[in-house]
């Protein structure tokens, strides 16, 4: 079906997330939909979807205005939605999942159907290349799969339009390729594909056309043959990016982290890191690559002190840290950038202020004998949000409320705000745009060069070979390899990550 | 000004709507007006509005005192017609003292992320606790008697807050559980306290302490002799400090944070088991408090009959005030009122007591159903839920 979004404005208290936008896409068609974090893509689709209604402007499928007042409207109407935070409940399986809300019944009473459901499920799963077992719990499935499973969802209530906000920040380079091949199998079948994503690649690889969005209003409308990443990336932030960031040559002083065989346990009591040898001295990055799942977020968590260590070293700074508390790790001045950041980095609920101080709030000049300085902190937020370009209504905005380039903003920003020797950085930039991204690169190299020791852990190939000034390879709980910066290429890194060496 | 008072209108609402399904209540349960529909339905209608509004207006002049009575002292100048005109004020207070201690604590521990049920138990050791110290303390100074007894209130409180907080924290037992549990136990042990010769009134057969008539907390207005005393203003003042040590202290925001999100509170540096027992230790001194003010300023003895299960009732009241302590003194008068005034209502217009129960219950339903109230009202859906109203503040 033919879709065309027109002049939609939407106004949030102190933001207008949507300014008179209009795009559309055709029949069979891939529309790409591009934008800086909080341009107000993921509102847009809401709307599209009928759980936000919008404050003007009309949505017309095959020509036909259409307004939706709830989802379930939205997706009578044809419209599937895959969220860029996933809603599937975790102990069902993958039928009920996927039947939850249009289940077919039989019987007197009504009883879930479930043969026909699971029929179904399997039918369209084989249709459009899915791979995906019917009968397998939701919790058990990688991320990669569950996203299949939504796109499933989508399909089973037999979409024409189906909407995937960010699918792919969080696969595997393997998964995104398989997305692709979907989403291209789904257009081939005459359904209207809108794509979301910050990757410039991707986009250019998929979209038939692409709409560019930058602070609630259309920058531009593209054709991917007739324009480049450049193009792109100035069309969405107003200005020229730097898509790698250019940085000096590191100067390695003292040893900061110390690794001598360490190991450590995942949640389920196997051992998830393995003999792990590693050293990162200040004034260098050391960045591990890897594919997601291969000890890299125990690791993280073991030198944090927030998981135990198995046996072997760790060392900060020359002090004995491997049965240390967070606050103390914390306090020999390491600052950490947690993976899952609206998990375990932020409180959603409570204030960017609020926020700025969540691991420092017990420290001079927060803390007045026990007593918090809201004077000083608001003050001290401020800063913080003026120098990190952090776009917020206020300091007192729920955090939750912000996008998700703004919300790593306000982490970086509390993290580096006070001294560090040794940053901790776990997919720093996962869903950020490229703005953002240029940005949080240029801070982590400003703290380099200032002589802190840096160890990123980024599953984003790109990421480690622009960071890395050695680059560690960790697979299935080991470190396979180490390249100084000019060894790792895309290949040789890429070949590691996959387990050949 | 208009931001501030948002989050009392879904509370406001809930209250309203819950007294119009209470005279609905009222009006299908009205068998004599009902029965005179056939004949003459005007008469039954006016009729039934008549007895709703007799019945509200009882229970308003019993919670707040009746005009009537406030111009015959007005006229006479007798201090004994002002006490009588003060006195259903007076009780309403009375009434909403314990609520206001139980209800901040639980407020506390929702705060906290933690589910104590238990402020049952810790409200019946502090009374408790409270009467034990003041026995051991008789003969000392009036005064130096009442602070050590109050002192032992909260300790005795703390302690039993302590308990399911450090059972949680080190090995992980669910508060709820042990909470109830401790509940039982408290009242096990009130019993056979109440058995002991230093505690028993020796004349009475019933078990129930000493009459604790040296260690009366003042009463407020001492020449208008009614029950109202220092513990409710000492409860307006914990409230206030319990609003300065959540919101301006680095111990309150490691509560607050470990109740919003503890994963990101552990990632933070705080120690997750440390702000359990700091919550459960704070709630359960509230709590013990309550009962101390309780044996010492409402009533003169320690009987069974001290605790009225204003630990549970305080569970209401900690959502009904959306877990802010201003929030929760507003519920506690509320609450306070209607159990007062109810009494009254009962008496002058012969709706029993229980219609009090099932608005309190309504009440307590309609805000536990935010989105309910906004859909009956046609309320907007607020853009990003603020603070830790009801349904947040309440851990699963
Ligand atoms: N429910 C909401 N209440 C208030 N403000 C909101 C709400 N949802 C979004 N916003 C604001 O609207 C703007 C657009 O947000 P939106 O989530 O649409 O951005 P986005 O383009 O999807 O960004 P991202 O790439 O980070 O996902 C942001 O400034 C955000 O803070
Ligand atoms: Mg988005």
């Amino acid at each position: 079906m033919r879709l065309e979004l027109r002049e939609i404005t939407k106004q949030f208290p102190g933001v207008l997330a949507n300014d008179r936008i209009s795009i559309s896409a055709d029949r069979g068609k891939v529309l790409g939909l591009l934008g800086e974090n909080g341009a107000g893509k993921t509102t847009l689709m809401n709307i599209l979807s009928g759980l936000y209604r919008p404050d003007s402007g009309e949505i017309l499928i095959d020509g036909e205005p259409r307004l939706f007042s709830d989802p379930a409207d939205a997706i009578t109407a044809g419209i599937g939605m895959v969220h860029q935070h996933f809603m599937l409940v975790p102990v069902f399986d993958v039928v009920e999942s996927v039947a939850l809300g249009a289940e077919p019944v039989t019987g007197l009473v009504h009883t879930f159907d479930r043969a026909t459901a699971r029929k179904r499920v399997v039918e369209l799963s084989a249709q459009y290349g899915l791979h995906v077992d019917p009968d397998a719990k939701i919790e058990d499935l990688p991320v990669g799969v569950r996203q299949r499973v939504e796109i499933l969802k989508a399909l089973y209530r037999k979409s024409d339009i189906l909407v995937l906000d960010e699918p792919s920040a969080v696969l595997t380079p393997g998964e995104t390729e398989e997305l692709f091949a979907i989403i291209r199998g789904l257009a081939a079948g005459g359904t209207t594909v809108i794509f979301i994503t910050h990757k410039l690649n991707e986009v250019l690889e998929v979209a038939d056309t692409i709409t560019v969005l930058r602070r609630g209003r259309v920058a531009g409308t593209v054709l991917p043959d007739e324009t480049s990443r450049e193009e792109l990336a100035n069309l969405m932030v107003g200005r020229d990016v730097e898509l790698t960031v250019t940085r000096s040559p590191a100067k390695p002083a003292g040893v900061v982290l110390e690794l001598v065989d360490l190991n450590v346990r995942d949640d389920r009591d196997s051992m998830a890191v393995r003999g792990v040898n590693l050293e990162v001295r200040a004034g260098e990055i050391v960045a591990v690559a890897g594919v997601q799942g291969n000890g890299q977020t125990e690791l993280v968590e073991a030198i944090t002190g927030l998981r135990q260590v198995d046996s072997g070293s760790l060392r900060i700074g020359g002090q004995v840290v491997e049965h240390a508390s967070p606050r103390r790790v914390s306090d020999l001045g390491v600052a950490h950038i947690p993976e899952d950041r609206s998990r375990d980095g932020l409180i959603g609920s409570m204030t960017v202020e609020e926020n700025y101080i969540l691991d420092s709030y017990h420290r001079d000049p927060y803390s007045n004998g026990g007593r918090l300085d809201w004077k000083v902190i608001g003050e001290k937020a401020e800063v913080g949000v003026r120098e990190f370009d952090i776009r917020t209504p206020s300091i007192e905005t729920h955090v939750g409320a912000l996008s998700g380039g703004n919300q790593q903003k306000v982490i970086v920003a509390r993290e580096f705000s006070r001294p560090v020797q040794l940053v901790i950085a776990a997919q720093p930039t996962r869903g950020l745009d490229v703005g953002s991204i240029e940005y949080i690169h240029r801070r982590i190299i400003e703290q380099r060069d200032a002589g802190a020791a840096i160890l990123i852990v980024s599953t984003e190939l790109d990421e480690v070979l622009a960071l890395g000034d050695r680059v560690a390879v960790m697979f299935a709980g080991q470190i396979v390899g180490v390249l100084s910066s000019d060894q790792a290429t895309k290949e040789a890194v890429g070949m590691l990550m996959g387990g050949v060496h | 000004m208009r931001k501030r008072l948002r989050p009392l209108l879904v509370p406001a609402l809930a209250v309203l709507s819950a007294f119009i399904v209470g005279s609905l209540f009222l009006l299908f349960t009205d068998i004599k007006h009902i029965g005179m529909l056939t004949t003459d339905p005007v008469g039954a209608f006016t009729g039934a509005l008549g007895n709703i509004i007799d019945a509200y207006g009882a229970l308003i002049v019993g919670a707040f005192g009746d005009p009537k009575r406030f111009s015959t002292a007005l006229q006479s100048g007798d201090i004994h017609d002002w006490t009588i005109a003060f006195r259903p004020m007076s009780e309403t207070l009375v009434a909403a003292t314990p609520l206001m201690f139980t209800g901040l604590a639980i407020a506390v521990s929702f705060r906290s992320g933690v589910f104590n049920i238990g402020g049952d138990g810790q409200f019946v050791l502090g009374a408790l606790g409270a009467t034990v110290v003041a026995l051991m303390f008789r003969g000392m100074p009036a005064p130096i008697t009442l602070v050590a007894a109050l002192a032992g209130g909260i300790v005795f409180g703390a302690v039993w807050g302590f308990i399911p907080g450090f059972l949680k924290a080190r090995t992980g037992a669910h508060e709820v559980i042990t909470t109830i549990m401790l509940n039982y136990v408290a009242l096990q042990i009130v019993q056979l306290a109440l058995r002991n010769d230093f505690l028993r009134q020796s004349t009475s057969s019933q078990p129930i302490s000493k009459v604790l008539d040296f260690v009366r907390v003042p009463q407020l207005i001492p020449f208008l002799g009614l029950r109202l005393h220092w513990g409710f203003i000492v409860a307006l003042l914990v409230a206030a400090l319990v609003s300065w040590f959540l919101f301006k202290t680095t111990k309150g925001f490691e509560l607050r944070s470990a109740g919003l999100n503890l994963t990101a509170a552990r990632y933070a540096g705080m120690s997750a088991g440390g702000s359990i027992i700091l919550a459960m230790v704070v709630s359960g001194a509230l709590a013990g408090l309550g009962g101390a003010f309780q044996v010492m300023g409402s009533v003169t003895q320690m009987s069974n009959d001290v605790n009225s299960g204003y630990g549970w009732t305080a569970i209401a009241l900690a959502l009904l005030g959306g877990t802010r302590p201003g929030g929760v003194v507003a519920a506690a008068l509320l609450f306070g009122a209607l159990n007062n005034g109810g009494h009254g209502m009962q008496v002058a217009s012969g709706v029993p007591l229980d219609l009090l129960v099932f608005i309190q219950a309504l009440v307590i339903m309609f805000v536990a159903a935010p989105d309910l109230v906004r859909k009956i009202y046609r309320l907007r859906q607020p853009a990003i839920e603020s603070g830790a109203p009801a349904a947040e503040g309440a851990p699963a």
